[in-house]
């Protein structure tokens, strides 16, 4: 039995010490955002938030995680009401096929919280590890800029 | 034309993706999407296959209407152009308007969502059923009131009249109102009227993709569903030997080891449990192996030694020039669609019926392959299309759809998840195909090109099912299936030729597709076929060419074109790019242009850059694009910017990057390490797309449009930096570096 946070909810894990907590996430807790891209943590869709660094859940075994607090895409924010992060894609149509964006978006949080301002050499950095296929990119890097003016309060509000 | 050694490897049951069947001509031509290449009725779009309207676009009771498309959303955002296009026509607002994608059991048949033909094919079919259901309402609304039609107007799901006369579509529609055929013309909206298309409305699909709403088939969870696991071969045609399955049936959490010859796979109730015993089934197989690839070294060659049937695609004049200015040979290497899912499908067998929820791009035709397969009849397999990650072509989704079949006819009543390991669809599935295209030309006196001459060597980019042999479960099984015949897909769109015919006026020009009938490596379709190398070769000859004659390759290009589409979106590039006044680059800078139509039917883009490049690394970074697209009337504006970004971002990978690397006998680039592509670092640093309007013109497709200008561009650019022309892919750092510290001869 492993016991961790999951997006501010205590959470006993059944699940093998060893089982990779992508597999947890998405099949015990039954939560879509953390997605399988490589199982290898060379991709970056698995990413979510441990302690508020990002982490390639695929290859981060629960035991690793007692009295952690893990944070996914789901605790960022919902359709009806997206967190600003979320609301940044969503207002720069950040995504084709959308599979990567989960992990982008994860990194983009854990970099906006860390720094409010960051230049495009730092946003680059932060989302070297996640791969897109789609070639999205551009508009990934927009949006990252654009959470950060709503976040620092720069823009009233985020369409 | 000798095929014996590989009829031989087929009939003794190895080499089984290295094909052997001699056709003469294009016996099974078809056509990318599956359809007719002729009309039947000679009516609009796919309306011409399915002509009921009611098959399209259902209005029930309460005023809402349900739009009906074969096509399939893949991440390019065709769920909300189709519904633009239907809200427009239909007089219906958005929100009152819901969308059925392809499903065996509801939709029409519109073959595989591919070639860029989903507006032109299914938004065609819709803009003109909904025209055509708006009218029949109007119809309806005037007999039943006893007014005159021209009174009548449709606004906001409401017919309009005189005196207040107001009936909402919900009280006119019947049963049978809209179960009648479609007409051959349709009343349509003027352009100027639009309010709904040529919008830049927000995807719909995006808000649930950005907050872990369930958007994909790897989200499903269905009651009682379980999880599978293939082990695949080592290699091309393995044979299993030897396999003690016995400890992997004795785990834990294992339903099933399922064996049929071959083909191995493993059920478990977990999925964590599931991937174990994968990975213990594959330490207990043994196999023979026994494929033969080429050399990687030396694959050029070794396409060009294969068997070819040929066909002349363009003769005209006399275009066996004494000698020529150029003669180049253009390759590129296999590559892989690379989607960030790998592969996954669920397939449920109840009583005698299997449901396969799938990523494939053809539920059609993957029904009929899974039928032959499971020697089921048609009707009793229902595919039913669900989201995966972006696929830019056949990947592993058919196979996966299989797979899932397989595991599940294994386990009746129980639904059971197949998620292919990244590992498996980078070694399985089937590659954009490694080509060889050489190009020679000829300048005159007047700097005009006098003579050209372009030949293509190409297997086939068209492997879909179809026949059961398409899909690896096939081929594994005890009693395997024969491999498919190679499609070489016809002109005028071409499969490896795809445009291998230049845009531009040539007085002497030939062009012969070497087509491949063998496949050293399992390939299909990715975007825009041959079309990427054949425009990067045909840009980089015109590139060198307005070199030698000490002309702008921009005018070079004006010059050689009558098209006056093509002139316009190479001028709009030009122009806001500051092409003509652009300034000497600093050391490693460098400019690059190109252009096509792509296939020579769809859309127009033109792209000038600017790159700069590390000479001691060889490491380039795009500084600047500046696109240029015709596309016709255009549905989104923003998602054609959304496709042509993405088409560049994805061909700069593709050019700078990507080759599939194999052994003598194994794929060896089975994860993003050994397959490295374009991370945050290497993006380009700003990217400006500009449509050029063209307002009731006909939809042109826009997801393979900037691939191939955009690879010649950067081609084009390197020489521009180094003096040197690169015609090997990728254009990676070491060939870049190379180029650097050469002396440029030429400049």
């Amino acid at each position: 039995m492993t016991t961790f946070t999951v997006n501010g909810t205590r959470r006993t894990i059944a699940a093998a010490p060893d089982t990779p907590l992508l597999y947890v996430l998405r099949g015990e807790l039954e939560l879509n955002g953390a997605k399988f891209g490589c199982g290898l943590g060379q991709c970056g869709a698995c990413t979510v938030l441990v302690d508020g660094e990002p982490v390639f859940s695929c290859v981060t075994p629960v035991m690793l995680l007692e009295g952690r607090a893990v944070r996914t895409l789901e605790g960022l924010g919902s359709a009806e009401a997206p967190g600003p992060v979320q609301a940044a894609f969503i207002a720069e149509q950040a995504a084709q096929c959308g599979y990567c964006i989960a992990g982008m978006i994860m990194r983009a949080q854990a970099l906006l919280e860390r720094d409010g301002d960051p230049d495009d050499a730092a946003i680059l950095a932060a989302l070297e590890p996640s791969l897109c296929r789609c070639g999205t990119h551009v508009r990934i890097v927009r949006a990252v800029k654009r959470a950060a003016r709503a976040m620092a309060g720069k823009m009233e509000a985020v369409r | 034309m000798t095929q014996a050694l590989s009829r031989r490897a087929v009939l003794r049951g190895t080499g089984a993706l290295i094909l052997a069947f001699s056709l003469s001509g294009r016996a099974f031509a078809q056509t990318e999407t599956g359809a007719s290449a002729t009309p039947l009725r000679g009516l609009p779009g796919s309306l011409d296959a399915t002509p009921r309207l009611d098959a399209w676009i259902r209005i029930a009771p309460d005023g809402t209407a349900t739009i009906f498309t074969g096509k399939a959303e893949l991440g390019q955002g065709i769920r909300t152009a189709l519904l633009q296009v239907a809200a427009e026509e239909l007089k219906l607002p958005l929100s009152r308007l819901d969308l059925i994608t392809a499903d065996t059991g509801r939709t029409p048949n519109e073959g595989y969502t591919a070639a860029s033909h989903s507006v032109q094919d299914s938004g065609t079919a819709i803009r003109n059923a909904a025209a055509q259901v708006r009218e029949i309402l109007i119809g309806e609304a005037a007999r039943r009131a006893g007014v005159a039609r021209a009174d009548l107007i449709a606004r906001d799901g409401v017919i309009a009249g005189p005196a207040g006369l107001r009936l909402s579509y919900g009280e006119l529609v019947s049963d049978t109102l809209l179960h009648v055929d479609a007409a051959p013309t349709s009343i349509l909206t003027d352009p100027r009227d639009f309010t709904v298309m040529d919008r830049p409305v927000p995807r719909v699909d995006i808000p649930a993709k950005v907050t872990g709403g369930a958007a994909y088939v790897q989200d499903m969870r269905l009651p009682g569903m379980v999880h599978g696991r293939i082990v695949r071969p080592p290699s091309y045609g393995a044979r299993l030997v030897a396999l003690d399955a016995g400890p992997v049936e004795a785990m834990p959490g294992v339903l099933k080891v399922v064996r049929d010859g071959a083909f191995l796979g493993v059920i478990a109730e977990q999925e964590w449990t599931a991937i174990q015993a994968m990975r213990r089934l594959a330490t207990l197989a043994r196999w023979e192996e026994t494929a033969q690839l080429p050399d990687e070294a030396r694959l050029p060659e070794a396409l060009m030694a294969l068997p070819t049937r040929d066909t002349t695609i363009l003769d005209v004049g006399q275009p066996d020039a004494p000698s020529f200015t150029l003669d180049t040979l253009f390759t590129r290497p296999y590559l892989s669609h690379g989607s960030i899912g790998p592969s996954c499908a669920i397939a449920h067998l109840e009583g005698d019926a299997m449901m396969v929820w799938t990523h494939t791009q053809g539920v059609y035709p993957l029904r009929d392959a899974l039928a032959g397969l499971l020697a089921m009849p048609p009707e009793k397999v229902r595919c039913i299309h669900a989201e995966g990650a972006g696929c830019y072509g056949q990947n592993g989704a058919d196979d996966a759809g299989a797979d899932a079949a397989m595991l599940a006819r294994a386990l009746p009543g129980r639904p059971v998840r197949v998620q292919w390991m990244r590992e498996q669809e980078h070694a399985w599935e089937p590659f954009g195909p490694g080509m060889v295209a050489r190009v020679r030309a000829a300048l005159g006196p007047d700097g005009a090109i006098t003579a050209w001459q372009h030949d293509v060597w190409s297997q086939s980019h068209m492997m879909r099912p179809g026949p059961p042999g398409t899909l690896l479960a096939a081929r594994d099984k005890a009693e395997p299936f024969p491999p498919a015949p190679p499609v070489d897909l016809p002109m005028p769109e071409g499969g490896g030729d795809r445009n291998a015919v230049p845009l531009y006026v040539l007085p002497n020009a030939r062009a012969v597709n070497h087509f491949l009938p063998e496949m050293p490596l399992r390939g299909s379709s990715m975007r825009s076929l041959g079309g990427y190398l054949n425009v990067f070769a045909i840009e980089s000859t015109m590139d060198e060419l307005a070199r030698r004659a000490g002309q702008d390759p921009v005018e070079f290009r004006m010059r050689h074109l009558q098209d006056e589409r093509a002139k316009a979106v190479i001028t709009t590039a030009a122009e806001r790019f500051g092409w003509k006044d652009r300034p000497k680059p600093p050391a490693g800078g460098g400019y690059g242009f190109a252009f096509a139509r792509y296939k020579n039917l769809e859309a127009y883009c033109a792209i000038a850059l600017e790159v700069a490049i590390d000479a001691d690394t060889g490491r380039l970074i795009v500084t600047r694009v500046m696109a240029a697209v015709d596309t016709g009337q255009v549905v989104n504006p923003d998602g054609v910017r959304n496709q042509i970004e993405g088409g560049i971002v994805q061909a700069t990978s593709w050019t700078l990057f990507e080759g599939v690397r194999f052994d003598r006998r194994r794929i060896t680039s089975v994860d993003w390490a050994a397959y490295p592509i374009l991370r945050f670092s290497r993006v380009p640093r700003a990217v400006e797309v500009h449509i050029v309007p063209r307002p009731g013109l006909p939809f042109l497709g826009a997801g393979e449009a900037a691939q191939g200008p955009m690879g010649a561009a950067l081609g084009n650019a390197i020489r521009d930096a180094s003096g040197q022309r690169l015609a090997t892919l990728p254009l990676d750092a070491s060939r870049i570096r190379h180029a650097m510290m050469d002396p440029p001869p030429l400049r």
